[in-house]
């Protein structure tokens, strides 16, 4: 049988799946392994880049095919469904009814027990918070209770450990959303270059109030006067317009090369090229939702041009006060170091507080960025991104994270006690073996 | 609006399929021996956009029940537009040669609880001088090979048997399609170690499906590229086949 690695194949531990594909299977699973003396891990779009989706046993309940809707008031917006349904198809249905998810993450391809588990967030922090905050139940299977039902208002404690709880909590077996309306299924965007990092300071200070969905794309080699260079996008549901699903065409990335296609030579060509192509003065356009939210998604497995080795995502939040001098001081780190990737990432958070007791983002700036894995990686530059981190009262992303150190995170996220403390003794991950050493 | 009868429903290549009629905003009529499964699936499709969905619970091997659940339908849906048998088993061979009750049950479950069906739903789309039958074979009845006989023989005796019926449906207007499927990823080849090239997304077989059927194809290998492996297959000669094939 194919075993499966997280989107970064890195850490290489494959996993062993027993496919799930209704809801007494989860239990089953659970007990199944139990039996074999094994605690096992929900796995399911295998989106997140580094351990934290990986069991400690290496064995995972593959959830993917739970895939049914079981509810949906398109009246009041609200959707039910199993928590292997992607938000791919999820907005297949919701969008011709004139709803979209209230948060979604960079590829629509997550699931929604996944995006669960790793409260993620999108380009509209600043407005809507977290996926947390518009989840109004979910279903639990434990491998101590009977199926349970969590929400604000019942097994709150579970619920709220839940979100963002990384799959320890429990199976997911469903959950509610409550969905956000749209009149139309395009985006009126708005691209602008800019050429300092106080520039995008500025810019995201006026422009975030303006718009619902706002992103930087940072230039991660440039040094000296150009440092923090970028471009910043925002954009807004329009008003008018057709009510369509996207179909764009995709491609593959057919095989894994035999040594990444990232490296400095190209990262420095491919940035300089994008950062000319866009313009200083605000650029404006309107088009389908699909490439301004999920550009990514128009190559599958892209992960792949990282070569065997594969690669790690550096997330983390620096809070408000020290945001300037923190992202500042990172960016510094990165070009001296020359490692790095086209792909990085800066947004501003708001302070909307999540249920979840492990959310990460948090009121400040958030910056990701894509690195090939090499030791040089792990043993030089991140210690000393962690160090800035640390400094500036942030912290990183578990969704992304295969390196942060047991006292960092159990520093920069105090309620993990909470959430060990309601922990399926039958559900481990590697992440959390590393971390709550 | 399209009417549509489907046995085996909890199938995971017919669900695939269901997802897209009802997108369409079909009327559906599921059909199978477990009825949580067939609620949760009702529920699905009734979410994707289904005009209604409605269940009854047949064990296929139940042949006397076979007429009431046809009742059942001519009452719900009317007249039937498409009618898909998709229920299967896939044996254990090993267990089979050494167990011929468990052959026949085998035989039972994928040939002549299939042949019973088609025979009713034929002589009442017959009747109706309109509508599609389609059935879900396997390449696997293309050639017998030893590691599934006995798959492989309740899957060709079910062609066999639609290659006969279709031109007497033809007169009457009624389409007959045989639908012979290569590997898919689903519950039934779980756990078994397949070359990853060769299998299919029951979501990608689903579109070929749905699209031959309402262009009321004769016999559908899906993927597509079966058609040129089995060619090949059914060629080699004697001989060599049974030096070659496991
Ligand atoms: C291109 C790209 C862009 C991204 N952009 C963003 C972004 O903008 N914001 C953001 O927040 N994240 C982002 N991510 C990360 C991604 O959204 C999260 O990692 C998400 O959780 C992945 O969902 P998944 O279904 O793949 O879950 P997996 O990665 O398979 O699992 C994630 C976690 O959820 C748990 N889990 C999965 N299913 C269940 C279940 N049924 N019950 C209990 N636990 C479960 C797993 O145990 C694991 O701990 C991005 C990822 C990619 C690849
Ligand atoms: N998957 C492949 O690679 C492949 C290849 C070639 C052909 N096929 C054929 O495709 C069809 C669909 O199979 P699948 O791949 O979708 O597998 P599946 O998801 O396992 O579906 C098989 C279905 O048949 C049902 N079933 C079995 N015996 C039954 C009975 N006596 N009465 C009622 N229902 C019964 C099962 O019901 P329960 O859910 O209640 O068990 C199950 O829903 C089958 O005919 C199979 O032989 C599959």
């Amino acid at each position: 049988m194919p075993t499966l690695l997280s989107w970064g194949r890195h850490p290489q531990t494959p996993q062993t799946p027993t496919p799930c594909h209704w809801p007494d299977d989860l239990s089953r699973g659970l007990a199944d392994l139990q039996r074999q003396g094994r605690t096992t891990l929900a796995y399911g779009a295998g989106l997140s880049y580094g351990d934290s989706g990986l069991a400690a046993s290496d064995h995972v309940l593959h959830t993917i095919g739970l895939d049914r809707f079981i509810a949906a008031d398109w009246q009041t917006g609200r959707v039910t469904a199993q928590a292997g349904v992607t938000f791919e198809q999820m907005l297949s249905v919701s969008i011709p009814r004139g709803w979209y998810l209230p948060v979604s993450p960079g590829t629509k391809y997550v699931t929604l027990g996944g995006a669960i588990a790793n409260d993620v967030h999108g380009k509209n922090h600043h407005r809507h918070g977290t996926l947390g905050r518009h989840i109004v139940r979910l279903g639990l299977r434990r491998s101590d209770r009977a199926p349970l039902v969590c929400s604000a208002t019942d097994e709150t404690a579970l619920f709220r450990a839940t979100i963002g709880g990384l799959g320890l909590t429990g199976l997911i077996e469903w959950a509610e959303v409550k969905l956000m309306p749209i009149r139309s299924s395009r985006i009126r965007s708005v691209t602008q270059r800019f050429d300092t990092l106080d520039e995008f300071f500025a810019l995201s200070a006026t422009l975030d109030l303006q718009h619902e969905f706002c992103v930087s794309w940072i230039d991660c080699g440039a040094a000296g006067r150009s440092l923090g260079r970028g471009v910043y996008m925002a954009g807004d549901f329009a008003d008018e317009g057709p009510l369509e699903v996207a179909h764009p065409r995709r491609l593959t990335m057919p095989v894994t090369p035999p040594v990444s296609l990232v490296n400095r030579a190209t990262v420095r060509a491919f940035n300089a090229l994008y950062w000319r192509h866009a313009t200083r003065t605000p650029t404006v356009r309107t088009g389908s939702y699909a490439p301004f939210f999920y550009p990514l998604d128009s190559v599958l497995q892209w992960n792949r041009i990282y070569g065997p080795a594969g690669f790690q995502q550096y997330q983390c939040v620096i809070p408000e006060a020290s945001a300037r001098d923190g992202i500042a001081a990172l960016l510094r780190e990165i070009a001296a170091s020359g490692l790095g990737s086209p792909l990085a990432v800066l947004k501003r958070c708001s302070d909307l507080a999540s249920p979840g007791l492990l959310s990460f983002p948090m009121a400040g700036t958030t910056l990701a960025l894509d690195f090939p894995h090499s030791d040089r990686l792990t043993h030089d530059l991140f210690p000393r991104l962690d160090a800035v981190v640390r400094n500036a009262g942030g912290r990183l992303y578990p969704a992304k994270d295969a390196h942060m150190s047991a006292r960092d995170f159990q520093d920069s996220y105090p309620a993990w006690t909470a959430v060990e403390a309601l922990r399926d003794p039958q559900l481990l991950s590697r992440f959390w073996q590393r971390v709550t050493r | 609006m399209t009417r549509i009868l489907l046995v085996g429903a909890s199938s995971a290549i017919a669900a695939a399929c269901a997802r897209r009629w009802a997108a369409d905003g079909a009327q559906l009529m599921l059909v199978g021996r477990d009825a949580d499964k067939l609620e949760a699936i009702a529920r699905d499709l009734t979410v994707r956009g289904a005009a209604s969905v409605s269940t009854f619970v047949l064990d296929a091997l139940d042949t006397p029940r076979h007429a009431e659940m046809l009742a059942a339908a001519v009452h719900t849906l009317g007249t039937i537009d498409i009618a898909l048998i998709a229920h299967g088993t896939l044996p254990n061979q090993q267990a089979c040669q050494l167990d011929v009750s468990q052959t026949l049950r085998e035989l039972a479950s994928n040939a002549t609880s299939v042949i019973a069906l088609l025979t009713l739903l034929a002589t009442h789309l017959e009747g109706q001088q309109h509508g599609s039958l389609a059935v879900i074979t396997s390449v696997a009845g293309d050639r017998g090979r030893p590691s599934n006989y006995v798959y492989g023989s309740a899957k060709a005796a079910v062609s066999t048997f639609c290659e006969g019926l279709r031109p007497r449906l033809f007169k009457a207007g009624v389409s007959l399609t045989d639908i012979r499927p290569g590997f898919v990823n689903t519950p039934m080849t779980a756990g078994l170690p397949l070359p990853a090239m060769l299998v299919a997304e029951p979501d990608t077989v689903a579109t070929r499906i749905v699209h031959g059927i309402a262009r009321k194809r004769d016999v559908l290998y899906v993927p597509a590229f079966w058609a040129i492996i089995l060619l090949i297959v059914r060629l080699l000669p004697r001989p060599l086949f049974k030096r070659l094939s496991c």
